[in-house]
């Protein structure tokens, strides 16, 4: 109980800190000051919240997971990967928008598109490509808080109740604080995630009797030497991942917080810094995802290890085909298998058997506060809704912006309530599987972000091809994970060859195009029909006015560095 | 720093994540602890935070402020 009680605490000073920012907003608050704390977060909130709005439930749980299924290679897939290309991207793209977001008071990516190409209804297109891919989140977030919940309490706490009282908080914080409550929230989050790695990985370490004598057994088992190193991937499918993080900059809520800085300068320490960040957390998270293949003296550990030595020897080479993967395994008796294998909560289980309760008790708070990231989702698709809708269709100029900053309020109430409703009613499998596409998604439309900043050429169609290629790519790779059971680990299943080549398979972590992630495809097809319809388009490039607008300060600044 | 040195940096470290030469190796470990190819990694990701710094240092877009 004392687990439990330590994380309602935590809901408790989420909520209040939440609650307490609403306090120090401006007089008046108008929307620029509910939706973006008035463009004035300092260095150290802007790089922890921005930090803390990247970070999911994945980042703790999940990489764990995947690193006590796949070992050491989690960490190159997505953790020294995205601390190459987020930061970039921050420096890069997040900068300049910041810069436009401050000189033509762009609350939003959708309003900055509308404007760069002149378009209305495809800047709506691009509204609800993004918010179908983003609300998935804010509904695992919602079965990520009841789950814990019941977990933490040991049942006392239902799921139905646990995830109302975490999509309360939640709700609460971001109708009440706006940005501003949800950036400091955010923060207090990072901070926490921060402090629990280090202490972790040393208690459990201890526990374990010292990691090395763990790491030398792993080596001396043919099972799980392959761990520690990267053998069991292709560099193909490693290289499709560096794709991945080119999400984080299209993702509306990183880039509505890119405008929340009071200063470009700003940017400089969370650009430096992230890497940082990401080493703090995920090396932690990867390297106990690890440990636990060693810890088989914890039995719920040892259960899980027993599960997956059965599907390996399920999808063994003399029971299975490439054309017929699974010949004498019901479908039932995998999933069962896959269930008991999963690792996602390894580290839950890790710190039960060999930290003391105190440890369990921060762990719980930790994974509360992963669930909860959804705020700054929530708040993303209401200030979209506020300004790329109710506003661009003429609501602000109708009723006033006190109307508008109400409607965005009414609206954070109306999605935390619509979300928690489809949590309660659909199997969390499927929104599994469309928070996995939906990076791939975000990936495809940073070609967008680039053309309009950078290239004087792009049009509003090239925009508009992008866009809609991502919807249907997205539904198509959805479509196949789907309709087509996932077969053992090691096992494929072609969809759709070519010329004597593979070009689609199926595989267990999902559908792989020529052997890498569809990300691939998705993005190259993208940015070539950006390139190929703007070209085609040409006319419809926006006026000599508008240009100067994105391009002329360049210039300007070129010839003076000349 | 020119812009074509600034992108030349990032490339060669995103060439360097590709790292195919620890690809089959655990060993040496670490402190006794950390297969090799996982602190690759880890020194990689601190890597990037000192070309980072490099780049906010000599190819900051101050203009933009």
């Amino acid at each position: 109980m004392i687990a439990a009680a330590v994380v309602f605490a935590y809901l408790g000073v989420a909520l209040y800190i939440g609650v307490f920012a609403s306090r120090r907003s401006r007089g008046g608050a108008g929307a620029e000051d509910y939706f973006l704390a008035g463009r004035s977060l300092g260095p150290a909130v802007f790089l922890l919240s921005l930090f803390g709005a990247n970070m999911t439930a994945f980042s703790i749980l999940g990489a764990s997971g995947h690193a006590f299924a796949n070992g050491i290679v989690t960490f190159g897939l997505m953790a020294s990967s995205s601390a190459l290309i987020i930061p970039v991207s921050l420096f890069v793209v997040g900068t300049r928008l910041w810069a436009l977001g401050r000189r033509h008071g762009f609350m939003t990516p959708v309003q900055m598109f509308r404007d760069r190409w002149e378009c209305a209804h495809i800047g709506t297109l691009i509204f609800a490509v993004q918010a179908v891919l983003l609300v998935p989140y804010i509904i695992i977030a919602v079965m990520g808080g009841g789950t814990t919940l019941a977990a933490v309490s040991n049942g006392r706490v239902p799921y139905w109740l646990g995830g109302a009282i975490v999509s309360l908080v939640v709700m609460t914080y971001v109708f009440f604080g706006g940005m501003r409550g949800t950036a400091w929230v955010n923060t207090f989050q990072t901070v926490l995630f921060l402090m629990f790695g280090g202490v972790a990985v040393a208690v459990i370490g201890a526990g374990m009797g010292g990691f090395g004598s763990a790491m030398e057994s792993l080596l001396a088992s043919p099972s799980t030497a392959p761990l520690l190193t990267r053998e069991r991937v292709s560099p193909l499918y490693f290289f499709s991942y560096t794709f991945i993080p080119l999400s984080s900059i299209a993702f509306p809520h990183i880039g509505i917080f890119c405008l929340t800085a009071k200063r470009l300068g700003h940017f400089r320490k969370t650009v430096v810094l992230y890497p940082i960040c990401m080493l703090l957390i995920w090396f932690p998270s990867v390297f106990l995802g690890l440990a636990a293949n060693a810890a088989k003296d914890v039995p719920a550990i040892a259960s899980k290890l027993e599960a997956r030595s059965a599907l390996a020897a399920l999808s063994s080479p003399d029971r299975t085909t490439s054309a017929n993967p699974e010949p004498q395994t019901d479908p039932a008796t995998l999933a069962t298998l896959r269930s008991r294998a999963a690792g996602d909560d390894v580290i839950l289980r890790l710190v039960e058997g060999y930290a003391p309760l105190w440890l369990a008790s921060l762990l719980g708070a930790c994974v509360m506060a992963a669930v909860m990231s959804s705020d700054s989702q929530i708040l993303a698709l209401s200030t979209m809704f506020a300004e790329d809708v109710f506003t661009f269709y003429g609501g602000k100029e109708r009723f006033g912006e006190a109307v508008q900053v109400v409607t965005g309020r009414v609206f954070v109430v109306l999605i935390t309530l619509i979300a928690y409703v489809i949590a309660l009613q659909v199997p969390q499998s499927i929104f599994d599987i469309a928070t996995q596409y939906a990076f791939a998604g975000y990936a495809s439309l940073s070609p967008l972000l680039v053309a309009a900043l950078f290239w004087r050429r792009s049009t509003k169609w090239g925009a508009c091809a992008s866009t809609v290629w991502t919807a249907l790519a997205v539904l198509a790779v959805a479509f196949i994970q789907q309709t087509i059971p996932a077969p053992p680990p090691g096992a494929a299943i072609e969809v759709w060859s070519a010329a004597g080549v593979n070009v689609i398979t199926r595989t267990a972590q999902g559908a792989l195009v020529l052997g890498m992630l569809p990300v691939v495809p998705m993005t190259v097809v993208s940015s070539l029909l950006m390139i190929v319809v703007s070209r085609l388009t040409a006319r419809s490039a926006p006026g000599p006015a508008t240009m100067n607008r994105y391009f002329d300060g360049e210039v300007s600044h070129r010839a003076d560095s000349r | 720093m020119r812009p074509l040195t600034a992108a030349a940096l990032v490339a060669l470290l995103y060439v360097l994540h590709q790292d195919v030469w620890f690809w089959r190796d655990a060993r040496p470990l670490v402190l006794g602890f950390i297969p090799i190819g996982l602190f690759y990694h880890a020194a990689f990701t601190a890597a990037c935070s000192i070309v980072m710094w490099l780049l906010v240092k000599r190819a900051w877009p101050a203009h933009l402020e």
